[in-house]
């Protein structure tokens, strides 16, 4: 009832022509206080600055999430062999020197064939070895690939061509190379034609790949590939001369590892039973493993869930303290227009007596709340600018104090890669917030001044 | 014979917890255009609360009040804000300026809370600058009020009461602040209003003042308890 009337007593206004002055006024009063005006606007600035902060975070996870989405494909499911920890592993093996584990040529027979909304199921296989041209040498990620890898990793020629379906037929010793390891191996030389030295094998350049961006990684599932140090070679090819068996025996130690296939991808027909399609793989796949988490299942779509978490926390935590430092802030702000308007009560007799109306009275000190929370509201959109830098240095913190351990879970890892991204309409809305606020809270305070006895006020010391 | 305002067997009453006061007990006074009129008597007589009731600050308990031709005794708060800054200039005995503001902003003040908050334009600002100079004040203008002395603090609020050009100038011991130079400027500046036609009352203790009006009348209890100069 009070806020009714209080609103309604504003009606008609019609102080436009005098407003910039009434703002001008307002401003020199609150600049009698310069140090109390500017503390009471804490509350404002820190309120404002986390409603600009919390939306940045919020679209930034999900600007992050969409692009690696984007990236991996969102129609695609990945799964990967995970090599499991040492324990089972031994347990497993008890009788080998050869740890066997991850994705088997029958699962990948068994996704591509018996499901029917996975359209398209590429293999791959990786080793990292030594590669050699004359006498340049270089560690490189040997991938046997088929065809498709192209453009599932979008992927483009600078020269020649990719592997074929007859090199894979043919199991012909051909090999594409990335663009960081032609320039490194060949320089000046143009490679097309040449021969690289892999494991004793020799393998004729047909193409070489345009340099990409690293993809980003997810979590502990999938690690950030970067293109640029690969060779490509025809899957087929790959494992008539390497094998499965991957032997190390580097520093004295011997340790075998033996894995048919490093990841499969799965491209669904369509985006809507993507995650339907997830659980079936998921169900063939622990079936097929009798349990053992030698594999990972990626589906990039579930990484918008959880861009959702992120966004749902900070939410959340900054939306308490906005909420809180408001409110808060809000009551300073009352408490301090209370206190002023006890202290010029005969100011308020003075303009009472030149004629000002109970209204005139009101939009007063309410222009004088406003200015006051108004300035609050502005500098903190001025902070809420500076949040990528200020979240910059936040996380630089917590990295020291929290995640040294390196134990990156999918949730830190996100953490770690997000960068905020400043809603533009989030800073007119804060702003207007810290408006709102200086009404709600300054109405009050401005009501009770207005309805002060003329003559009282006038006698008032 | 119409008159600039007119006072008809006025009674105010204050309630002091449950008992009544009674501050005015029937005030009846005229006052022609151009009058000047100083009213006198002992402190607690009802000089103030006169005063305010002819300045439109409050409503009497009975009678009636008319300014022109329009009873103020019956208006709304709103219109005795209208009355207020359009038909009556006050000028108080500790001036009453607004601190935090200059010369200049003080001056401007009533024009703030015209009917339909019409433009500060152009006029009115060379209005402002002609009444700083009539006080002399032209080159205070940006000076604010700790900065001034009494006197000048005085001729400021004065030049505010006149702003907006009201008929009526309302003034509750003006001088009682001031030396006897200063006050001699200020009544000067006031015989030069009530020369211009503009009709003056005053509240005041001093006989050497109020024989600078045209007419004085004496309070006691309330009421009016005589007029005319009684020197001593
Ligand atoms: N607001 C008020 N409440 C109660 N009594 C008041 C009030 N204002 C004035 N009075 C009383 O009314 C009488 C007249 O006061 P006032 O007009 O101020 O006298 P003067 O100005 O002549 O000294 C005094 O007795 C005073 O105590
Ligand atoms: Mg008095």
């Amino acid at each position: 009832m009070f806020w009714y009337r209080s609103y309604k007593s504003l009606g008609n206004l019609n102080v436009m022509p005098n407003l910039l002055r009434t703002v001008q006024l307002a401003l020199k009063s609150l600049m009698l206080h310069k140090l109390r005006s500017g503390l009471t606007m804490l509350g404002i600035v820190f309120g404002v600055f986390s409603v600009i902060a919390m939306l940045a975070i919020g679209e930034g996870a999900s600007q992050q999430a969409q692009q690696q989405v984007l990236q991996l494909g969102a129609t695609n499911i990945i799964v990967r062999s995970v090599k499991p920890p040492r324990e089972t592993a031994s347990q497993q093996n008890a009788d080998s020197f050869v740890l066997r584990y991850g994705l088997k040529r029958a699962d990948y027979d068994l996704l591509s064939k018996t499901i029917p909304t996975v359209i398209q199921a590429v293999p791959i296989r990786e080793l990292v070895k030594a590669c050699r041209f004359l006498h340049r040498e270089m560690n490189c990620r040997i991938v046997g690939c088929t065809p498709e890898y192209v453009d599932m990793n979008h992927l483009s020629l600078a020269q020649g061509r990719f592997i074929s379906d007859k090199d894979r037929r043919e199991k012909t010793n051909v090999c594409v190379l990335a663009s960081g390891t032609a320039d490194e191996l060949f320089q000046y030389e143009d490679p097309l034609g040449q021969s690289v030295k892999v494991a004793d094998r020799r393998y004729t350049v047909v193409g070489v790949t345009r340099s990409r961006e690293a993809s980003a990684a997810i979590g502990g599932s999938l690690s950030g590939q970067d293109f640029n140090q690969d060779i490509y070679i025809p899957l087929e090819t790959m494992r008539v001369r390497m094998g499965d068996l991957d032997i190390d025996r580097r520093q004295g130690s011997f340790s075998a590892e033996e894995v048919q296939l490093n990841q499969i991808t799965l491209r669904i027909s369509d985006i809507d039973r993507v995650m339907s399609t997830a659980d079936v793989i998921r169900e063939s796949l622990a079936h097929n493993h009798k349990g053992s988490k030698d594999y990972s299942v990626v589906v990039p779509q579930e990484l918008l869930k959880q861009a959702e978490q992120i966004r749902t926390i900070f939410n959340v935590v900054l939306g308490s303290i906005a909420a809180i430092s408001l409110v808060v802030g809000g009551i300073g702000i009352m408490n301090i227009m209370l206190a002023t308007v006890t202290e010029r009560t005969r100011e308020i007799g003075i303009r009472r007596a030149l004629g000002a109306k109970q209204r005139d009275i009101t939009l007063q000190f309410l222009t004088e709340t406003i200015v006051l929370s108004g300035s609050g509201g502005l500098i903190g959109v001025l902070l809420g600018l500076s949040t990528p830098t200020v979240f910059q240095l936040l996380k630089t913190l917590a990295e020291q104090f929290f995640f040294e351990s390196g134990g990156a879970s999918d949730f830190s890892q996100m953490f770690k890669d997000l960068v905020p991204q400043v809603v533009p309409s989030s800073l007119p809305l804060a702003f207007g917030i810290s408006v709102g606020i200086g009404i709600l809270f300054g109405l009050y305070p401005a009501r009770s001044a207005a309805r002060l006895d003329p003559i009282e006020a006038l006698r008032h010391e | 014979m119409s008159f600039a305002a007119q006072v008809v067997n006025i009674e105010k009453d204050y309630m002091l917890g449950t008992v009544p006061v009674r501050a005015l007990r029937g005030v009846s006074i005229d006052f022609p255009h151009g009058d000047f009129v100083a009213i006198m008597g002992s402190s607690g007589s009802g000089k103030s609360t006169l005063l305010n009731l002819l300045g439109a600050l409050d409503r009497p308990t009975r009678g009636k009040y008319l300014i022109g031709d329009r009873d103020v005794s019956q208006m709304t708060d709103d219109e005795l804000s209208e009355i207020r800054n359009e038909r009556i200039g006050f000028i108080f005995q500790s001036y009453n300026l607004i601190p935090q503001y200059t010369v200049l902003e003080n001056i401007e003040v009533p024009l703030h809370y015209r009917t339909g908050y019409p433009r500060i334009g152009k006029d009115e600002q060379s209005r402002i600058m002609h009444l700083a100079d009539l006080v002399g004040l032209g080159d205070r203008m940006d000076h604010r009020p700790f900065q001034l002395s009494g006197g000048q603090q005085q001729r400021v609020a004065i030049a505010r009461a006149l702003v907006n050009d009201p008929k009526i100038i309302l003034a509750d011991e003006p001088t009682g602040n001031l030396d006897s130079k200063t006050e001699e400027e200020i009544m000067g500046t006031l015989l030069k209003l009530n020369k211009e036609g503009r009709t003056i009352i005053m509240v005041t203790h001093e006989t050497q003042v109020a024989r600078l009006a045209k007419r004085q009348i004496y309070m006691k209890d309330g009421v009016i308890a005589g007029e005319g100069l009684f020197p001593g």
